[in-house]
């Protein structure tokens, strides 16, 4: 275990030394918001009753974004082969890789958000709910994003790929995130239901993710 | 590290992309000894290589490591140092091989490690400065420092030299020596002569080779 | 005889000239702050429709100022790299960078502080609002860009052509935000006169900010000089260590 903490240490202080990842996922996060009014009016009610939707998706296009990092560095040098050959076996690599994504970048946005909420007039007393339900979100994100990375990491124009591949599979994080958040703002009462389905869909991607991605690379290293 | 350890290849068959590469090369390379693989651009060195590291399949043959242990993985017996040098340029010199040694385990503290592969390396004096400050040459030393920064008894080395200038390549040689008078065993794909002690030399030919 | 541009040009001189004038710029910059402060807090009156909350507005207008003048400064230092190659260009389109970004900032969390009041809310989608949010995102990809690109050379450069598109760019998008924002919602007619007894509290104001805005420039100008000097040091550095190794 010592060495999957090594690698996800390792993956974090590259990430913060690169700096730049981490903070083009945050702009690219607060840009797609504020570039919502601007397509929607600035009616506050309207945006109000739809921030909690506008603010999963720009966080699943932010994440998207930086997915692809994931592997691609470690693929280009070599590093990723030379992890293969450790006593660490590869699903724990992939799992060590998207941990440090989600540290990095999938707890950032999570905690960005309530600051977004403000610009699109959502309601206070749903912040607690809506960083809850992103924090608990997010690890889906990043293990499943982990997949898509994995499949596309040889493929020509990866990036828009990525997304194509990858989007479709959020759908269930993306409608228990919201209904979660529009419990609390709309007081269906229907929040903990949604919140315990979120966390069960972040659970399963904890096993699922690293074994497919680990198959993945696995096929593309022969 | 296991004592006397054997990489056996029989009748190996490699095929990429409808292209026969290899057909039937068998040898034995024995610890103690360099295996030193030559041959012209083309001939199958790197496909070798990578076949005997496990990462191409076999179309035919086999590939064994004798005394067998069914506790480790083949993998795990084996460096392979290819083209790529598997270095992060934001992180330092000594993170680097730090990372490598913890990451791919011993029974001695990776401290010791890693100051044992700076130092053979002549990398002490860089340990501080990050990879990206680094010539060609001194990025390959750290690439193959990774070999001492983990004990595994095989190395399969794929043109180890590329970038190294002379005093860097004699240090690689006794390196290697020092690991084939240990027990260790070498596969080597280089064009230029290494001045190693004890080698065997493999010549692969558009038909294959023997040892 | 050369001229004044060619001597400051050279970053020796200006490391000399700098660390004469820091001080007394800082200096400056903290008294007319001071002063300025005790001005909005004590000395001007509180307004008559938005009570003491007007205050905020002696922070709020001087750092949207400022927000634009140090935009101008990137802009302005950006073609002098372009054009003239000046080798302080570049350090100074650096360092004005995060400094008018974190002024945008401040423009921005302030007018939000002053509309909770004023508007019920924290943020509205008011055409100047959303101006200078726009400002932010261009300072943001300024950043981003320069971070992006390993080689520095190149990357001051790319990051020149950016600061310039966006400098061109700015005014129309000034003019659709507004446009954007009437065809929404009618004009509330925010332009409201600032009264004599606030004009002089906000002038002595934005003289602090200025002279606080250039203290930091010509830091963090001075630090990017010598962080430049100690890589090109440790660099040659490493491949004397490497030279003395081989042999």
């Amino acid at each position: 275990m010592t060495r999957f903490w090594t690698l996800v240490r390792r993956d974090l202080t590259l990430a913060v030394r690169e700096g730049g990842a981490i903070g083009t996922a945050l702009g690219f996060f607060l840009l797609v918001v504020a570039l919502m009014p601007l397509g929607l009016g600035p009616d506050l009610n309207l945006l109000a009753r739809i921030a909690s939707g506008i603010l999963w998706i720009a966080l699943l296009l932010s994440a998207l974004l930086s997915l692809g990092r994931i592997f691609e560095s470690d693929s280009d040098d070599g590093a990723l082969e030379v992890m293969a050959t450790s006593s660490l076996p590869l699903e724990l690599v992939a799992a060590a890789k998207a941990t440090a994504h989600w540290i990095s970048t999938g707890i950032p946005l999570a905690l960005l958000a309530p600051m977004l909420g403000l610009l699109l007039n959502l309601d206070i007393a749903a912040y607690p709910a809506l960083i809850a339900t992103m924090l608990a979100g997010t690890p889906a994100v990043s293990f499943i994003g982990a997949i898509g990375a994995a499949l596309t990491l040889k493929a020509r124009r990866g990036g828009l790929l990525l997304a194509l591949v990858v989007l479709p599979l959020y759908i269930p994080t993306l409608i228990f995130g919201i209904s979660a958040v529009s419990a609390v703002t709309l007081q269906t009462g229907a929040f903990v239901s949604s919140f315990l389905i979120l966390i069960a869909l972040s659970l399963g991607s904890l096993v699922l993710g690293p074994l497919a991605a680990a198959a993945a690379l696995r096929i593309q290293m022969q | 590290m296991t004592n006397s350890v054997q990489l056996i290849a029989e009748k190996l068959i490699i095929e990429r992309g409808g292209r026969t590469i290899l057909n039937d090369v068998s040898f034995t390379a024995g610890a103690g000894a360099t295996l030193l693989l030559t041959g012209a651009n083309g001939a199958g060195k790197t496909t070798l290589l990578r076949a005997l590291g496990g990462f191409l399949p076999l179309t035919g043959g086999t590939i064994r490591v004798t005394p067998a242990d069914d506790e480790t993985p083949r993998a795990e017996l084996i460096h392979t140092v290819g083209h790529s040098n598997a270095v992060k340029v934001h992180l330092t010199v000594r993170e680097n091989v730090m990372f490598w040694s913890r990451f791919l385990g011993g029974s001695v503290a990776a401290e010791d490690r890693t100051d044992r592969a700076l130092g053979a390396f002549a990398l002490r004096d860089l340990e501080d400065v990050p990879a990206s400050y680094l010539s060609a040459g001194q990025r390959r030393r750290l690439g193959l420092a990774r070999l001492l920064a983990a004990p595994r008894p095989i190395w399969l080395l794929d043109e180890p030299t590329v970038s190294l200038d002379a005093a860097s390549t004699e240090r690689l040689a006794r390196v290697i020596d020092q690991h084939t008078a240990t027990g260790g065993l070498v596969v080597a794909a280089t064009h230029l002569p290494l001045g190693l002690n004890n080698t065997r030399e493999l010549r692969l030919g558009v038909e294959g080779g023997r040892a | 005889m050369q001229t004044l541009t060619q001597r400051l040009a050279n970053p020796t001189r200006f490391m000399q000239l700098s660390g004469t004038l820091l001080p007394i710029v800082a200096g400056a910059a903290s008294v007319a702050i001071l002063y300025g402060l005790y001005l909005a807090f004590f000395v001007s009156p509180a307004d008559y429709q938005q009570g003491e909350t007007v205050r905020i507005m002696y922070i709020h207008v001087p750092s949207a100022w400022l927000a634009m003048m140090a935009y101008a400064l990137v802009a302005l230092s950006s073609f002098g790299l372009l054009v003239f190659r000046h080798p302080l260009a570049d350090v100074s389109a650096k360092a004005a960078v995060p400094i008018g970004a974190a002024f945008t900032f401040l423009a921005l969390f302030t007018g939000s502080l002053w509309g909770k009041p004023m508007w019920g809310t924290y943020w509205v989608w008011d055409a100047r609002l959303t101006s200078v949010l726009v400002l932010f995102f261009l300072y943001l990809g300024l950043m981003a860009l320069r971070s992006s690109l390993e080689d520095e050379n190149l990357a001051a450069k790319l990051t020149a052509v950016l600061a310039l598109v966006g400098v061109t760019l700015l005014p129309i998008i000034k003019f659709s935000v507004d446009w954007w924002n009437t065809l929404h919602q009618p004009s509330t007619g925010m332009t409201s006169t600032v009264d004599p007894s606030m004009r002089w509290p906000l002038l002595v104001m934005a003289i602090g900010f200025s002279l606080l805005f250039f203290a930091l420039h010509m830091k963090a100008m001075r630090n990017e000089v010598l962080r430049r000097r100690v890589k090109a040091l440790r660099l040659a550095d490493v491949a004397r260590r490497d030279a003395v190794a081989a042999e």
